[in-house]
């Protein structure tokens, strides 16, 4: 269903909702186009005029400043005009619905909408009711889906060790409200890593989460033992009240990684967050500061991943009628 | 042949009444009074009019249905009671179960009085309103159910709010038993099924769906079994919708615990597969289970622990269900729908048609004690005459209920309600 949702007649781009089912050489196209805008992204100008005409509208139903930034800077450096809406505290509070929202947008002859919704299927539902001419991008929607935020991952990933059959990548921390958990794990798995583990305390699991096809670790240190990647994920605070966990001492007691945890891993293992961190929770400073830290790196491909996303995906649309 | 024609004769018709174990073709016939009797009226006293001839179709006690939403008073932005009785009687449907969460909710001999009032308006099928066991459903203090017993509750129920506080329960219990009042329970432990939206399982965990894990309903029908035990209540289970549910019960009446329980027809069918893609029409509750569960509810159906199949019929405004998933209301709008649904376990030889056939008639009227549902002399005449024929595609849009919430659309069907009669009176005829 997103399948057909997501790729049109021709198999191309058409929404960008979820990672799970994307072919792999759709991802791996995905990825190669990204590799071609990181050149854009260095040089003097930093603008192509692949999306001039376009308008994007960067629709934030939840609080961002990491993936609003970069899906901006990357709709700016392919010369499409953005607009930057922050609906939870605007529209929405007045009591207009997300449809009327939306109707209003197109009114405006938006191109493209990017999306991010605390719900879960919040694109999904966007992509069934958009005007036709109209892209959607997945920008987070609850717990089910970040799709750029895991290919700009495993964009990262590749450029350090290209051999996924031969990686073994451990996702560390709330597996079970993360919408970037679940589409990093399709997109490993697409990509036929070797092994995908997932590291937390079972409150912290979405039950069944082997049928993502994922190794499950209750351990961290166990769960870190031949790792290549260690992905950590972030700690919400609110998971203290809602008794997913004692406290944040414990947490970082059990989970945090440590200089000395990740020498259990490979030695030259990478160590990726995808922010912001909550230092002395989900990982020690000197870590997170390591050389094998490519957390910032991270923050810049996102850009590139952003651009080869948003042009795939207008690449072949009319101009709006 | 007008509505309100007192029908006197229905000839030559496959009459299928499971009460009395009669599956052939005879002419029935109706007396003055509209009851079924056994003896032809005289010849030449009947003219045509007050005869259908029913060659080729079927003729079955009219459905009664446990749980169906007419939305009225209070919600009449989503259905009311003249569409939805046009939608129930088309589905041959003569007798209705409306919960008690209207607005205000159905916790006074007043708002059954303003029902009934709304209701003698129109053509409706009998309505049976459920009275709500707490005041304003709230689960802090009982309603006066002695008088909503006396105003024609069949039963007082909680609607679909679960009543967590076990002392309360208890109460309601013990106060619905001192007043010879059944109980209708809805299984669902509040805190397990805290926002949730789906099946907790491999599906709900892809999709990112917060869910409501089966321990909700099998915590809820231990507590309420322990409960009955000790209170001795009679006790209605409502919507069950897990393998393990159906198990408890069915160990419950093998030990003799007053109970009985039914299924929503939707659940015969649909599994948390079908959520795949986010439709908002599949947000219901209980939530859509996994296959395993699927199967066994059919299961129990057919070895008896289920003893009635509902609706669940929940109209809603078209807005109520354009939102994310999560977001929209839950229910489905399923009355239009309801008898080709049930029948098409028979035609997919998952359940024999008598067995289906007693879960919609007399098994749920005698479970809101009416002897209705049967077709035996001095039975009441409410009576569905099917065309069992005719294949068709279900279209929301073509549809009676004002609810197009509905997960049916375009499947195909076999089988067409072409008359309803209410104590032998015409009160639907398809064109």
């Amino acid at each position: 269903m997103s399948l057909s949702l997501q790729l049109d007649a021709s198999g191309d781009l058409k929404h960008f909702l979820t990672v799970e089912g994307l072919p792999y050489e759709m991802l791996v196209s995905i990825l190669d186009t990204a590799e071609s805008m990181t050149g854009v992204t260095v040089r003097s100008i930093k603008k192509v005029p692949l999306l001039r005409g376009k308008t994007i509208a960067n629709l934030f139903f939840e609080p961002s400043t990491r993936t609003r930034t970069t899906f901006e800077l990357a709709a700016k450096r392919l010369s499409a005009d953005v607009l930057n809406i922050a609906l939870d505290s605007a529209a929405t509070l007045k009591g207009e619905s997300l449809l009327d929202t939306l109707r209003n947008l197109e009114a405006m002859y938006v191109d493209m909408f990017v999306v991010r919704h605390s719900h879960s299927g919040t694109a999904h539902f966007i992509a069934q009711h958009v005007a036709p001419h109209i892209r959607v991008v997945n920008a987070g929607d609850g717990r089910h889906a970040h799709p750029t935020q895991a290919l700009l991952d495993v964009f990262t990933i590749r450029r350090h060790k290209p051999d996924f059959g031969s990686l073994c990548v451990a996702i560390v921390g709330d597996i079970l409200h993360s919408r970037v958990a679940r589409s990093q794990i399709h997109a490993l798995n697409i990509l036929l890593t070797g092994e995908v583990r997932v590291i937390a305390p079972r409150t912290l699991l979405p039950v069944d989460v082997e049928s993502f096809g994922v190794r499950v670790f209750y351990d961290l240190e166990d769960g870190l033992r031949d790792v290549d990647v260690v992905i950590m994920l972030r700690l919400q605070h609110e998971r203290m009240q809602s008794g997913h966990l004692p406290s944040e001492y414990e947490y970082y007691h059990h989970y945090g990684l440590t200089r000395d945890r990740l020498q259990i891993a490979k030695p030259d293992a990478l160590v990726m967050h995808p922010g912001p961190i909550n230092r002395g929770v989900e990982m020690s400073s000197s870590v997170a500061d390591s050389p094998q830290s490519v957390i910032l790196e991270q923050v810049s491909h996102g850009i590139a991943i952003r651009m080869a996303v948003m042009s795939m995906a207008l690449a072949r649309t009319p101009t709006t009628p | 042949m007008t509505l309100s024609t007192s029908i006197r004769i229905i000839r030559n018709g496959r009459v299928i009444d499971p009460a009395s174990h009669v599956d052939a073709v005879r002419d029935l016939y109706i007396d003055d009074n509209g009851l079924i009797c056994q003896n032809c009226p005289e010849e030449g006293s009947v003219s045509g009019d007050h005869i259908i001839d029913a060659t080729g179709k079927w003729v079955m006690p009219g459905l009664t249905d446990l749980c169906a939403r007419f939305r009225e008073p209070g919600h009449e932005h989503k259905a009311d009671i003249y569409h939805e009785s046009r939608a129930a009687l088309a589905s041959g449907v003569t007798s209705v179960c409306i919960p008690p969460d209207t607005e205000p909710v159905i916790d006074s001999p007043a708002v059954i009085d303003l029902i009934q009032q709304k209701s003698d308006c129109h053509i409706t099928p009998r309505i049976f309103t459920l009275g709500a066991a707490t005041v304003g459903l709230k689960s802090e203090k009982l309603s006066e159910i002695a008088a909503l017993r006396d105003a024609g509750c069949p039963a007082v129920s909680n609607a679909g709010l679960p009543v967590s506080d076990h002392r309360m329960m208890r109460n309601i219990m013990d106060y619905s038993a001192s007043h010879g009042m059944k109980v209708f329970l809805y299984a669902q432990e509040g805190y397990l099924a805290h926002h949730g939206c789906a099946h907790e399982g491999r599906v709900a965990s892809r999709m990112g769906l917060a869910g409501i894990p089966a321990a909700s309903e099998i915590i809820s029908i231990t507590r309420d079994l322990a409960l009955i035990e000790i209170t001795g209540v009679e006790a209605h289970f409502c919507r069950l919708s897990t393998a393990q549910g159906v198990r408890l019960i069915e160990d419950a009446r093998r030990h003799g615990l007053p109970i009985t329980a039914d299924v929503a027809a939707h659940q015969l069918f649909l599994t948390e597969n079908d959520i795949i893609g986010f439709d908002s029409n599949l947000h219901v509750l209980p939530p859509l289970r996994s296959e395993s569960d699927r199967d066994a509810l059919r299961q129990g159906v057919i070895d008896g622990t289920i003893s009635a199949i509902c609706s669940d019929h929940q109209p809603h405004e078209t807005d109520a269900k354009l939102a994310p998933f999560a977001e929209t209301e839950p229910g489905m709008s399923t009355m239009d729908a309801f008898l080709p649904l049930v029948l098409k376990l028979a035609t997919d030889d998952i359940v024999p048609l008598e067995t289906l056939i007693s879960c919609c008639t007399c098994h749920p009227a005698s479970i809101v004690g009416k002897t209705s549902g049967q077709l035996s002399p001095g039975h009441v005449a409410d009576i569905a005459i099917l065309d069992p024929e005719p294949e068709w595609i279900y279209q929301t849009d073509q549809g009676l209920s004002r609810g197009k919430n509905s997960p049916f659309n375009g499947w195909s069907f076999t089988g067409r309600i072409s008359h309803t009669l209410l104590a032998g009176r015409l009160c639907y005829q398809r064109d």
